[in-house]
């Protein structure tokens, strides 16, 4: 009896295990199907090339550059908020704060990355825009840099908590050989503790670029929905996500081409975080390896 | 060496140190007329450190003299880490950490508020247990102690690097092989490695803690031997659990129980005719 109870728990594990595969491979496989058939239609060199998105119009272009552009504007003014904080965050944490302060601040802050991002979105709308706007009359009222910033404000904690956990992991050893010569906390920190951790550091960053990039309901929100090849921060631009929001919630016909650039975007979006999940999964690999 | 320390005002802390403004610089009887030599370079006095509720030292007086190693001998846990780090002020750290008495340095009580941190460390230098270079260069990281102290001029900082290595025993080793990572050295080169980049920074004192116990047997007869040639020029202080290499290399014995000094003189005498019962049952291992 009790035997019978073990496999069915062992195989209703394994065959939820084998589901969650099956799922991903199904999703990826759609993914690259739905692309396939939109690149027989549009060329891949156009699609890299042309300036303007707007599979919408009558006038038809399928250029991805405004949809990355305003991707990675809005991803580049989030970690520039996101990154001197979370990292002086961390380091306030790991080398300076009482330990129980550090105890009680980090579930703290983790919770920036729990509340719903369209609350966040939201808040950009009406609170920071129209803030920045007392100061920069010429700023739209949907604009990536509102979108950028608050933004960055929510991927903090991707920041400072896996960094302070890199910075912390620090051997003790190579702090107390560090003040032993005369050095500062300051200086031990940034001199030996900074670079002992770097590449756990790094691996923060990038997942904080990442889920920059896939952020979906704040940019859909606060940044606008036009295509637009720029880097001007106080002008509406639309993200990949976005873009994909937009459709997907539209009237478009299903099997249509229009349909179809939903599935050109994501794979572009698709293949930007894959290959930074990957190389933050080396890196910390070879990270592990070397403090073993 | 006068001023060294009071540079600035830097005593985050505050020490239960009653005594310490009233007690005079000079401690030795001044109708004494001892040559300088002979003058004490460190002198604790009734010293107790707590931590927490736990009293890991207790009421501890010890004079050292220049130029000399002192070995720091008991069993596990009696207080020899605790008492070593004291000198360069390194228990600071530890958040329940609490300290009474006097400790001087060249008749400077290291204690008193107006000691900066940096400077005491630069004068005192400490070799740890387990050989603990920085993930960087051979050459970084015997200049780092330089580099910290806002040294800019290269070609000093490179005499100063080969010096410490030479100094070290570890030049021939590694002069071809100055960028290259100090991980990549053996246990033994980077205990040396350590030994030189507390060098680099010129201290007149080094502490040394258990600096051979994770090392083989030539690699701790080299430091032993190292050890003992930096006698001429510095004050050695070195914390073993190993009875014969206490008995090699130093001139004076501290034997610790259970945070208290039991019993302190030259080692010789302690070797060979302790005046402690528990000090004989211990260097012969009838217990520890
Ligand atoms: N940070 C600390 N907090 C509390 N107790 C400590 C701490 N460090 C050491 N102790 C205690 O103080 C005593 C002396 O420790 P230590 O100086 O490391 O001894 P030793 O170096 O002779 O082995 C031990 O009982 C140890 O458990
Ligand atoms: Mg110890």
């Amino acid at each position: 009896m009790r035997k019978i109870k073990e496999l069915i728990i062992e195989k209703s594990l394994l065959s939820s295990a084998l589901v969650t595969i099956a799922v991903t491979i199904g999703i990826i496989l759609v993914l690259a199907i739905e692309a396939f058939l939109f690149f027989k239609e549009v060329s891949i060199f156009d699609f890299f090339t042309d300036t303007q998105w707007t599979p919408l119009f009558t006038e038809k272009h399928y250029g991805i550059l405004p949809l990355l552009s305003g991707t990675l504007l809005t991803t580049f003014i989030a970690i520039s908020v996101a990154l001197p904080i979370g990292l002086s965050i961390s380091i306030y944490l790991s080398e300076y704060a009482p330990r129980s302060f550090r105890k009680t601040i980090k579930p703290l802050l983790e919770l920036l990355a729990a509340v719903p991002s369209v609350v966040y979105g939201f808040f950009a709308l009406v609170v920071v825009t129209p803030y920045l706007q007392q100061f920069m009359p010429s700023l739209s009222g949907f604009n990536s840099l509102s979108a950028g910033i608050v933004m960055g404000i929510m991927i903090i904690p991707f920041v400072s908590s896996l960094s302070e956990d890199a910075l912390f992991a620090v051997p003790k050893d190579l702090r107390e050989a560090s003040y032993g010569m005369g050095a500062t906390r300051l200086q031990t920190a940034f001199k030996v503790v900074v670079p002992a951790a770097s590449s756990g550091i790094i691996v923060s960053i990038i997942l904080a670029i990442s889920r920059a990039i896939g952020e979906t309901m704040i940019v859909a929100i606060a940044a606008g929905q036009q295509p637009r090849l720029t880097l001007d921060p106080t002008v509406p631009v639309e993200t990949i996500t976005a873009y994909i929001v937009q459709v997907s919630l539209g009237d478009v016909q299903h099997g249509s081409l229009e349909y179809r650039t939903i599935f050109a975007a994501g794979i572009t979006l698709f293949v930007f975080t894959f290959l930074l999940n990957t190389l933050s999964f080396r890196i910390r690999k070879k990270y592990r390896e070397k403090y073993e | 060496m006068e001023s060294l320390f009071i540079l600035g005002t830097n005593g985050k802390k505050n020490y239960n140190n009653t005594m310490s403004e009233i007690m005079t610089e000079k401690t030795e009887d001044p109708k004494i007329e001892t040559p300088i030599e002979e003058k004490y370079k460190l002198q604790t006095k009734d010293v107790n450190v707590f931590y927490g509720d736990f009293q890991a030292i207790k009421d501890v007086s010890m004079n050292i003299k220049p130029r000399s190693i002192t070995a720091f001998i008991g069993p596990s846990g009696c207080g020899k880490s605790t008492f070593l780090r004291l000198f360069n002020r390194m228990n600071d750290y530890i958040e329940d950490f609490k300290m009474e008495g006097k400790i001087k340095i060249d008749d400077i009580n290291i204690y008193k508020k107006k000691i900066q941190l940096e400077q005491l460390r630069k004068e005192v230098g400490m070799v740890f247990q387990k050989p603990n270079p920085f993930p960087k260069s051979i050459f970084e990281n015997v200049a780092y102690g330089l580099k910290i102290q806002g040294i800019k001029d290269k070609k000093l900082i490179a005499q100063r690097v080969e010096k410490a290595l030479v100094q070290a025993d570890l030049w021939s080793e590694v002069k071809d092989n100055l960028n290259k990572s100090a991980l990549t050295l053996s246990g033994g080169q980077q205990q040396r490695l350590c030994i030189a980049r507390t060098l680099a920074v010129e201290p007149s004192i080094i502490l040394m803690d258990e600096p051979t116990s994770a090392l083989d047997p030539i690699s701790t007869a080299k430091i032993e031997e190292l050890i003992y040639h930096l006698k001429k020029d510095y004050t050695i202080i070195i914390v073993t659990h190993n009875m014969q290499q206490a008995s090699r290399i130093s001139d004076y014995t501290a034997f610790f129980y259970m945070g208290e000094l039991i019993e302190f003189d030259k080692t010789k005498k302690i070797f060979t005719n302790p005046e402690k019962k528990r000090t004989e049952n211990y260097i012969t291992g009838r217990f520890g």
